[in-house]
């Protein structure tokens, strides 16, 4: 039985991240993983104008989302002119509910599944096995987390927290597979195991990474062949998907794939890119007899209606946000305890799981900017982070909290500390008084300082203010300036 | 994120220094430093003695309504048209690319907009608008350059430190691994996340460390606080200073002869 993520609890956070960080195997696999990531996706763009690419990618998307009901109901025509099955889910239960009784329908007992964030977001695994129907993942990182019981660290490499050493012991433990340091003697027997697999898969379950609206296509890419087979093999195919991944044209798919694989992993292209436009037609001698695609909003239209949130939902699924995260890498995926981890989950997850089971998340970063630098469709991951901060603690006025749970990190004590910061830093004569108080009072400075001091030393209060000694520096050059 | 490409004024006559709490508080020296390399520079230096804070603190805590207040109280600071230099790219991010956001559609909009328009982070203004030239007197040394996030990815700056100091021809420049990554400040992430800024600061003073430089320059005094506390409480020999004040004691500032 695979792990439930709602037996996670989010808000512990902290013992989570403290786990990880005390860990040096966890914090070894990570930052050598990232490292890595980080310099192959440098030199992916070397001969790249990245930046107007980037540009690019975020007008696509922009421009999609701006028409985003509209490209919908275009989808959905064009692909059942196609032949293609839509469904339409306001929740995870739902589309899992969907799923299964399609599978039902069908006396489909064996799910194979191809690479899919959202049927994690869904619990789609968990759902079934309570149907008593097997899911099966055949992504190789989703198949080493499935057999490890574990749920993904990392929505591109799901098992990147684990080392080849732990991969050949659990594998060892779980299939039988003999010990090796042999990554393809690995790989090798885990797709022997998977082919018997597919062969005898029902129906395949897929995500998607683009569907398009004016030919009714949907766009998959992958590395291993599993999402061909997932998609193309058994008699029946379900494609689930958050209802924001359309985009308009086809046109529109060759800058995001571009930014996407590269961003990713790395790569110019990926080794396989599928594109789904029906089922297997009278004359074809292969391809699902059945095709479905289930649009999953989850919490996502809500995030729609703010115009600033909304910048959200552009987001393509390339976990560069991550690779480049200097938190992430030192707490890895599984602290975060969320579907989507990084920096991407802190902005995501709150709309998905609201603001008081998250409330952990978007403090949890030193805003460095170093997701939005890389992001390849331009998200404002810092600013997206202070707007949770902000409706966390119901803080601005002006702008009155829309999240589910916004207030529940207000706390009365803080909020009266910044209303007395406020008091002191709105005058400038109560500010020199008190800063002229405190730095003659400088030997009373304590020594510890909570949290700051369990790692650094106390900063010194310097004996005069710069207030102070500009007055003085003035004084000597001839007279005040100002 | 840096905006886009700015155009640099030519010298003024005269300019605004907003010093910021932190530099007021903790390292006034360095923003002495940076009046007295400009009016080296021929530039009178006005500051409004009734300057506070720009209110980042409360604006990343999440604390909107007293950033904006606060934040207000130093727009009114700043009447005449000059430039407004700030000795940190974090404070000077603030101002320049946050001020607009903050006072979106209330009153102080446009004057806000005015301000962030004329805030530069001093050591840009020194070497591409004042077009410095350091004359080093200092004995030979070697420093690691500790650029800030902010600095770096929000005012674009990252590029002045290493070309302010490769003109002091007494002082070898080293490059830190990963200099690109956050030293685990990020103002209450510090203190909301203790662990992991406490790991993230771990391995910067180690990076600095192993650049075989004993002492960093930074352009922010976040960075500088925590990276030369944390090395301080951990017995590292590794000390720091703000880059306003290295540059002027290398150039005839404290205890030099003046060039």
């Amino acid at each position: 039985m695979s792990q439930s993520p709602h037996q996670i609890d989010v808000r512990e956070f902290h013992p989570r991240a403290q786990a990880a960080i005390n860990n040096p195997q966890i914090r070894r696999n990570f930052r050598k993983a990232m490292d890595g990531l980080i310099s192959k996706r440098k030199l992916a763009f070397e001969e790249w104008d990245l930046e107007s690419l980037r540009t690019l990618g975020a007008n696509v998307r922009l421009k999609a989302l701006s028409r985003l009901p509209e490209l919908l109901v275009q989808l959905e025509q064009q692909l059942v002119a196609n032949g293609i099955q839509v469904h339409w889910a306001n929740d995870g239960d739902e589309a899992c509910h969907i799923v299964q009784a399609i599978c039902a329908r069908r006396q489909a007992k064996r799910v194979i599944k191809g690479k899919s964030m959202v049927s994690e977001e869904m619990e789609l695994n968990h759902y079934l096995e309570q149907h008593g129907i097997e899911a099966l993942e055949s992504d190789l990182g989703e198949y080493i987390v499935q057999l490890a019981e574990e749920t993904p660290s990392h929505i591109i490499m799901p098992a990147i927290h684990k080392n080849t050493d732990e991969i050949s012991e659990l594998m060892h433990d779980k299939t039988g597979t003999e010990r090796s340091h042999d990554v393809e003697y690995l790989t090798a027997s885990a797709r022997q195991q998977l082919r018997e697999k597919f062969m005898k898969a029902d129906v395949g379950v897929s995500g998607v990474n683009f569907a398009v609206a004016e030919t009714g296509t949907l766009c998959l890419v992958e590395n291993e062949g599993n999402g061909r087979l997932t998609t193309t093999v058994p008699s029946c195919h379900i494609a689930v998907t958050g209802i924001e991944k359309v985009v308009a044209n086809l046109e529109d798919v060759a800058p995001l794939l571009a930014l996407l694989t590269r961003s990713a992993t790395g790569q110019h292209i990926t080794t396989y890119f599928n594109m789904i436009s029906s089922p297997r037609r009278p004359d074809e001698l292969d391809g699902p007899e059945e095709v479905h695609l289930v649009l999953v909003d989850n919490g996502r239209a809500t995030v729609y209606q703010d115009d600033e949130l909304l910048d959200t939902l552009r987001c393509i699924r390339c976990g560069a946000c991550m690779n480049h995260c200097p938190v992430y890498a030192r707490v890895g995926g599984h602290a975060y305890g969320t579907t989507y981890p990084g920096p991407i989950g802190k902005i995501l997850m709150p709309h998905l799981l609201g603001l008081e089971e998250t409330r952990h998340l978007p403090t949890a970063s030193s805003l460095c900017g170093a997701c939005g630098e890389v992001c390849p469709v331009r998200i404002p991951i810092p600013d997206l982070l202070v707007r949770l901060r902000q409706e966390s603690v119901d803080g601005d006025h002006l702008h009155p909290a829309r999240v589910r749970g916004h207030g529940s990190k207000r706390s009365k004590l803080e909020a009266m500390a910044w209303r007395g910061w406020r008091w002191m830093h709105t005058s400038g004569n109560r500010y020199r008084l008190g800063t002229r108080l405190a730095t003659r009072l400088r030997a009373l400075q304590p020594r510890q300082l909570g949290a700051w001091t369990r790692y650094r030393s106390a900063p010194r209060l310097a004996r005069r203010s710069l207030h102070e000694l500009v007055r003085e520096h003035q004084n000597q050059q001839g007279g005040p300036q100002s | 994120m840096a905006g886009p490409t700015r155009i640099y004024p030519s010298k003024p006559a005269k300019v605004y220094l907003f010093g910021t709490c932190l530099v007021d508080l903790l390292y006034p020296e360095a923003g002495l430093a940076g009046i007295q390399l400009l009016e080296r520079e021929g530039i009178e230096v006005l500051f409004p003695q009734a300057q506070t804070c720009c209110g980042q603190p409360a604006y990343t805590s999440g604390y909107h309504d007293e950033a904006r207040a606060v934040a207000a109280a130093q727009l009114d600071l700043f009447p005449e048209d000059w430039p407004i230099v700030v000795p940190s790219g974090s404070c000077g991010g603030m101002m320049r690319t946050h001020y607009p956001a903050l006072f979106k559609d209330t009153p102080l909009q446009a004057r806000a907009n005015d301000v962030a328009e004329r805030v530069w982070e001093l050591t840009d203004f020194l070497l591409n608008v004042c077009r410095i030239q350091l004359y080093d007197l200092g004995e030979p040394a070697t420093v690691a350059m500790h650029t800030s996030c902010s600095a770096r990815r929000e005012m674009g700056v990252a590029a002045v430190g290493p070309a302010l100091l490769g003109q002091l021809k007494n002082v070898t420049v080293k490059e830190q691994a990963r200099a690109e990554e956050c030293c685990g400040f990020g103002g209450t992430f510090a203190v909301r996340h203790p662990e992991i800024s406490g790991a993230m600061v771990n391995e910067k003073v180690a990076a600095l460390v192993d650049t075989g430089a004993r002492q960093f320059v930074t352009t922010d005094c976040g960075c500088l606080m925590n990276i030369a506390g944390h090395a301080e409480k951990s017995l590292q020999p590794l000390s720091g200073q703000h880059i306003l004040s290295f540059l002027w004691e290398r150039t005839g500032g404290k205890g030099g002869t003046s060039a």
